[in-house]
């Protein structure tokens, strides 16, 4: 009765078709909040790792090794058990929320980094040479360079933070994959394995797909915009 | 104006200016010789604090700058014009030219409109004012990195090696606009190795090696009878 070309097993698919928009809501829920959390670490302790202060630069790598180099599951674990032992236990989907934002936070933080690194020295001085202070010189001169550099792999990690909701399964999440685990071994509803799986990976699909289509879009344009700046210059000859 | 006082400076072991002792009147035009590595550059770049001095102390109308008070004496003193022009790419000339005097000058869109355009046409460069810097020659960039110097209208211009990346047949539009300016009364320390510029426009000369002043003198002095051994030797080599 599990079987991918069983009738049945698509019937109730459709019958309890309620419970993977659910699963689909909530993941899109905790990827938005995620989302919005790992920006705005990345931005800070992207751009703490490029003030040229030691201490910061510091802070900073630390956040992003130990981040990078445990496991997702542990931080999710450590965050909801953490809480929940204390007596502060604040829900798996807030927990999801913050965990996800802080893991892809140090992510978010290299890229932001990496894209800052690639400005030529000479746009920093210009900018310090006029006046502009730290926020100024970032604000005007930087960062609107760095946009596009940072833009297509910020958005490959938006892919990869959605993908990793499913995690969440490790301490009873209310994302997809949680809810399409819980729906295939229920008693009322178990059963329809491949169907449920093909169901929510297609949900997966959908969302993630045109991410990540847009942001190898954004880097080819990239990369011919700059092989066009390094053409013009030789290409076109004028005297003033 | 400017006088620096026992600046030293060190790249790590590297002891780049040693005891630097300079000072430069109001609306003096001051050049800067002397072979690669010598400091010259280092040099005009402590008046900016673009690099901040190891020891020694660096006055603008008397006040010192510090690493605290730098960003607002730079902006309210002095502009700089780089080597590698460093206009900024994301933007046309116009904003290039307009964004200190309206985020740091707090001038109006219309004035500091005005006042590009003003420079613009001082450095003949009006038409190019909706373009963006990449689609410019090198001698077209710096002429524009001239006005975008003028704009903030402060009475000191640093110049660090202003036509050295510049093709041979571009060198000599940029000279001709430093020269007009040369006629104002506006303060210029320039770093350069274009000798017939020096003897046109210098009041003073400063011949520098290794680290060190080696001899301050006018043009006359400098290019007449030079009487240091080390200067002789220069100008053997750079004048045939």
């Amino acid at each position: 009765m599990g079987g991918l070309f069983s009738a049945d097993a698509w019937e109730k698919i459709w019958v309890f078709r309620d419970t993977f928009i659910l699963g689909l809501a909530n993941t899109g829920k905790m990827a938005a909040v995620a989302l919005l959390l790992s920006f705005l670490l990345g931005l800070i302790f992207g751009l703490m790792a490029t003030s040229g202060q030691k201490p910061l630069e510091h802070i900073s790598r630390i956040y992003v090794e130990l981040i990078q180099n445990t496991p997702l599951i542990l931080q999710l674990c450590f965050l909801y058990y953490a809480l929940a032992f204390s007596g502060n236990s604040i829900g798996i989907l807030p927990t999801g929320m913050i965990a996800l934002g802080i893991y892809h936070g140090a992510y978010m933080s290299e890229v932001v980094r990496a894209g800052i690194g690639a400005i030529p020295k000479g746009q920093f001085e210009a900018a310090a040479s006029q006046g502009f202070g730290y926020i100024g010189e970032m604000y005007y001169v930087i960062l609107p360079q760095s946009i596009k550099i940072i833009l297509p792999p910020m958005v490959n990690q938006v892919v990869n933070l959605i993908k990793n909701t499913s995690c969440l399964y490790i301490i009873g999440g209310a994302d997809l994959i949680s809810l399409t685990y819980s729906f295939v071994t229920g008693a009322s509803t178990g059963g329809a394995y491949g169907p449920a799986y093909l169901v929510s990976g297609l949900l997966f699909f959908v969302v993630c797909y045109p991410l990540s289509t847009l942001a190898s879009y954004w880097e080819n344009t990239l990369k011919l915009r700059e092989q066009k700046t390094q053409v013009v210059p030789l290409t076109i000859e004028e005297r003033g | 104006m400017i006088r620096l006082e026992k600046i030293n400076k060190f790249f790590g072991d590297l002891h780049v200016l040693q005891d630097v002792d300079l000072e430069v009147a109001e609306g003096e035009k001051l050049v800067i010789i002397g072979p690669s590595g010598s400091g010259k550059s280092t040099t005009v770049r402590c008046m900016n604090f673009l690099e901040e001095p190891t020891s020694g102390k660096v006055f603008i109308n008397g006040e010192e700058m510090t690493s605290k008070n730098k960003t607002r004496m730079v902006r309210e003193s002095t502009s700089m014009v780089f080597q590698q022009f460093n206009l900024y790419p994301h933007m046309t000339i116009l904003k290039n030219l307009t964004l200190a005097p309206i985020k740091l000058y707090h001038k109006s869109k219309e004035e500091a409109e005005a006042l590009a355009y003003h420079y613009l046409d001082i450095v003949g460069l009006r038409e190019k004012a909706h373009v963006y810097p990449t689609t410019l020659s090198g001698g077209q960039q710096q002429r524009i990195a001239i006005a975008r110097a003028l704009c903030a209208q402060t009475k000191i211009i640093l110049f660090d090696e202003p036509t050295s990346a510049l093709d041979p047949e571009t060198i000599q539009e940029v000279l001709d606009v430093m020269i007009k300016l040369a006629k104002e009364n506006i303060t210029m320390v320039v770093v350069t190795h274009e000798m017939g510029f020096a003897k046109e426009v210098a009041d003073r000369i400063v011949f520098m090696d290794n680290g060190k002043i080696v001899e301050v003198g006018t043009p006359n002095e400098f290019f007449k009878n030079p009487s240091n051994e080390r200067l002789k030797q220069f100008l053997g080599k750079i004048i045939r």
